[in-house]
């Protein structure tokens, strides 16, 4: 009877585990199918670093938008690792108990802030700011980049404490002992021994800012051509899907899925290389 | 070293864990998926083809959608029971839905492709096209051929046209947007909208970037206009209804809905509210300009 | 110049609490902004009464329901499919390449944009399998984009409970399945929650994925296979048509205050289940 019992239960477990895979495949696939056709008509060199794109006269080239993803979150690392790292710092090791209590909660509420709400806010208030007191139209890289900065905060923040404050205690009593001030200590031993937890929690970080549509959608102007200064509108590889999705037709749609395709490879290539941070030890 | 999510603390193996595992116990568990996979199956299986059972779908232009709303409103008071649905999508995906069947009714802002004139249409209202500046910018008037240039980026400066010193923000619409694209049938000719310019994927988004932002430019549905934006005069005709009415101001466009064939049933009955003189006094109200004004 | 240990340790003491200051302020910035703006506008009414004249007037008892039934159908959806998926990996098969290819893959697909899954949805349910715009549709659109979330937490939660646990039940005579349910179960419940928990959040927040597979209808909806529009759809809609501000602010601020309420009331139940103490 036991027996029995234990293969349809291991049974029951690779029929959901096959089923849920299969499906994950399924998409995989899907976006290969319907994106690789107008890769091979294009060709991969034109598609990737094609300079035009205009569905319309049919140009295809996507690599206004890579500039657009790449400075956008490039803008917003430098902005939002800085911060979050200290802050990270600050709850694990500088706030006393009854206050990192009130913090981590309300950073955890940063989190659950939609994203289109973001993107209003920064419309009304990030993007005029920059409009009137740095020039340009206001939408531009640098609005986005400080609107996916404030997006990622959490993550970062909440991922980094969590190493910071599973490292073993003798590390820093160690320290302490040796006669190390509190900040020598976390720069010289407590960061360097977190180190590929906090590298884990910048990429996945760097990750969502990459995939974030709405927000960006809403501050960064969309334009197609290549952006020239951090103050010009620009356009991510994830607005261009979210602008003209509505648009779904023909080869539109198909470079629409390619260019969902290059962004599975972006975030593939991220997380190897996380993945090899964090093995090496 | 894993990343950890904060798991928290490790529960001892005691009795309590006991009490808790048995909530989760084999018994109950096996209910709980069977039941589960039964309605998912069931559900899943009765999807098919449950489509409009009762209600219709229309989908289509976004420029369309807040007055199909109102006049599906209305129609959903006037008929209890009935049920309508309205979707965005823009006027390209509206044409693609009807013609593959998955709405009812598709919502275009724009004039019917040859490659799409096999569908059935008909004018529920005609909407002007408005070229919306910034209040405190002090040009008035404007010849189409100089929109025309200042879109494909040959004009770059308000200073050149009569006003400040300053580079102008062009604003237009998505790719698949139906009031795009009659603005570049009436207005840019043979030119291509500069790839300089910003997108925005609404008429609501166009018309609050323009009242925020001194140099913008942009169009937008006429009956959209309000006092945050001032409307140009091209060449030297004011843009207002009567005068889209009496064809001296020749930047319109017709809303039209379409579909695979000539509608039947709660379609057609829908249909015939909206274009009743009920239906076409709500969207003369909301500053559209009905088919039979003025014939 | 070598900055003394002291003035180093007063000079981060300062930048680091002021950037945790920072933080909080931006917080405060965007939150109380919109619940100033946006509190006064729920009432009874607001959250009663379905949304009449493009939105202008009325509720959004309608959009609240519809997010409340595409979130549940995602989760109840993923939930079960995810956490076996998660156990299958870590019990029942050994740590060799293909899992580490299933596990790569689910990280990646986990990162995703959401917009990508709005197509896949509206292509594939919408369409093709002719789910039409229906919660149904959207739910399972989400279902799958939480998925890979919630295989990678539980699978991570599960991971971390000790050999120890496992090891007792085996030796106390325990079966496979016993030991899954009576021993790793409970102990990984939390982990497990906080990736069902950050999929809630992910499914109530939602906006590109939902407004292309479970539709924009403002009516309330009667069944699974009734369009809907979700609040932070509902919320897009109004700010960007500009129809009408004070609702949306209404609609955004209940949406925050919807997803704290989800958060806090998820972290208290799992509070419940676990026992306490080391």
């Amino acid at each position: 009877m036991k027996i029995n019992k234990e293969k349809i239960s291991g049974l029951l477990f690779l029929l959901i585990a096959l089923s849920a895979l299969s499906v994950l495949a399924l998409i995989t696939i899907f976006i290969f199918i319907k994106g690789v056709p107008i890769i091979t008509k294009v060709g991969l060199f034109n598609f990737v670093f094609g300079m035009v794109w205009d569905p319309s006269h049919g140009a295809y080239g996507i690599f206004p938008m890579i500039i657009g993803s790449v400075s956008v979150t490039l803008g917003a690392a430098i902005l939002g690792v800085p911060v979050a790292i200290c802050c990270s710092i600050f709850l694990a090791e500088f706030a006393p108990a009854a206050l990192s209590n009130l913090v981590r909660p309300a950073i955890q509420l940063l989190a659950a802030i939609p994203s289109v709400v973001y993107g209003f806010w920064g419309l009304l208030f990030v993007v005029p700011a920059i409009r009137n007191y740095l020039g340009g139209p206001g939408l531009s890289i640098l609005a986005g980049s400080i609107i996916l900065a404030i997006m990622i905060l959490p993550t970062i923040i909440s991922i980094a404490e969590v190493s910071l404050l599973s490292l073993p205690r003798q590390y820093k009593e160690g320290a302490y002992a040796l006669g190390l001030t509190q900040w020598q200590t976390i720069r010289s031993v407590l960061l360097p021994a977190a180190k590929s937890g906090i590298v884990a929690a910048i990429i996945l970080g760097i990750g969502r800012a990459i995939g974030e549509t709405m927000a960006v959608i809403m501050v960064l102007g969309n334009a197609v051509a290549i952006p020239q200064s951090i103050l010009d509108p620009a356009r991510t590889l994830t607005t261009n899907i979210g602008i003209e999705m509505g648009y779904a037709s023909g080869e539109h749609q198909q470079a629409l899925f390619a260019t969902g395709i290059v962004l599975l490879v972006i975030v593939m290539g991220l997380n190897a290389f996380a993945q090899y941070v964090t093995r090496r030890k | 070293m894993s990343i950890k999510m904060s798991t928290g603390l490790m529960p001892c193996f005691n009795v309590k864990n006991m009490k808790i595992a048995l909530m989760f116990s084999r018994p109950k568990r096996r209910i709980y998926t069977t039941v589960f996979i039964l309605v998912f199956a069931v559900s899943l299986l009765s999807a098919c083809g449950s489509m409009n059972k009762s209600g219709i779908i229309v989908a289509g232009s976004t420029s369309i959608q807040p007055y199909a709303e109102v006049l599906a409103e209305e129609y959903m008071i006037l008929h209890p029971g009935a049920m309508i649905d309205i979707q965005g999508g823009g006027s390209s995906a509206g044409i693609m839905a009807a013609q593959s069947g998955t709405s009812n009714l598709g919502m275009s802002s724009r004039v019917l492709k040859d490659e799409e004139k096999s569908l059935w249409y008909v004018e529920i209202a005609r909407d002007g096209l408005a070229v919306i500046i910034n209040p405190a910018n002090p040009v008035q008037n404007l010849t189409l051929d100089q929109v025309s240039d200042i879109y494909s980026a040959k004009i770059t400066d308000w200073s050149q046209l009569g006003g400040t010193k300053a580079k102008i923000h062009v604003i237009t619409r998505e790719d698949g947007s139906g009031t795009r694209d009659a603005f570049v049938n009436l207005v840019m000719g043979e030119s291509n909208i500069t790839p300089r310019a910003i997108v925005q994927d609404s008429n609501g988004a166009v018309r609050q970037l323009v009242a925020d932002d001194p140099n913008a430019i942009g169009f937008i549905s006429l009956g959209l206009v309000d006092e945050t934006v001032k409307a140009l005069q091209l060449d030297g005709v004011a843009a207002t209804r009567e005068n889209v009415m009496n064809g001296s101001y020749n930047l319109s466009r017709p809303f039209l809905f379409v579909a695979q064939t000539e509608p039947t049933g709660q379609t057609k009955e829908f249909l015939d509210f909206v274009l009743s003189a009920e239906g076409q006094q709500m969207l003369v109200n909301e500053g559209l300009i009905s088919p039979t004004e003025g014939t | 110049m070598k900055i003394s240990a002291r003035n180093a340790q007063r000079i981060a003491k300062i930048l680091i609490w002021a950037s945790a200051l920072l933080v909080i302020v931006i917080l405060l910035a965007i939150v109380i902004f919109i619940l100033i703006k946006g509190v006064p506008e729920i009432s009874w009414q607001f959250l009663t009464e379905i949304p009449r004249n493009m939105g202008r007037s009325g509720g959004i008892s309608s959009s609240i329901v519809g997010t409340l039934l595409v979130t549940a159908v995602a989760v109840i959806i993923a939930t079960p499919f995810g956490v076996g998926t998660a156990f299958y990996l870590t019990e029942y098969t050994r740590e060799g390449k293909i899992t580490r290819i299933i596990r790569f893959s689910a990280e990646s697909l986990s990162g995703i944009p959401s917009i990508v899954y709005g197509l896949f949805g509206f292509i594939f349910f919408v369409m093709y399998l002719k789910l039409g715009w229906s919660i149904l549709s959207g739910g399972l659109t989400l279902a799958v984009m939480i998925l890979p979330t919630i295989i990678r937490t539980s699978e991570e939660a599960i991971r971390t409970v000790a050999y120890q646990y496992r090891e007792v039940s085996f030796s106390l005579g325990g079966t496979k399945w016993q030991t899954i349910t009576k021993a790793v179960f409970p102990s990984a419940i939390r982990g497990i929650a906080v990736g069902v928990i950050l999929g809630i959040g992910r499914c109530v927040a939602e906006t590109a994925a939902v407004i292309l597979t479970a539709g924009s209808a403002l009516r309330m909806p009667d069944s699974i296979f009734s369009p809907t529009r979700t609040m932070a759809e509902h919320f897009y809609i109004l700010a960007r048509e500009g129809i009408s501000m004070e609702k949306a602010y209404g609609t955004a601020a209940l949406l925050i205050i919807l997803i704290f309420i989800i958060n806090v009331v998820a972290n208290m139940l799992v509070n419940r289940f676990v026992a306490k103490g080391r």
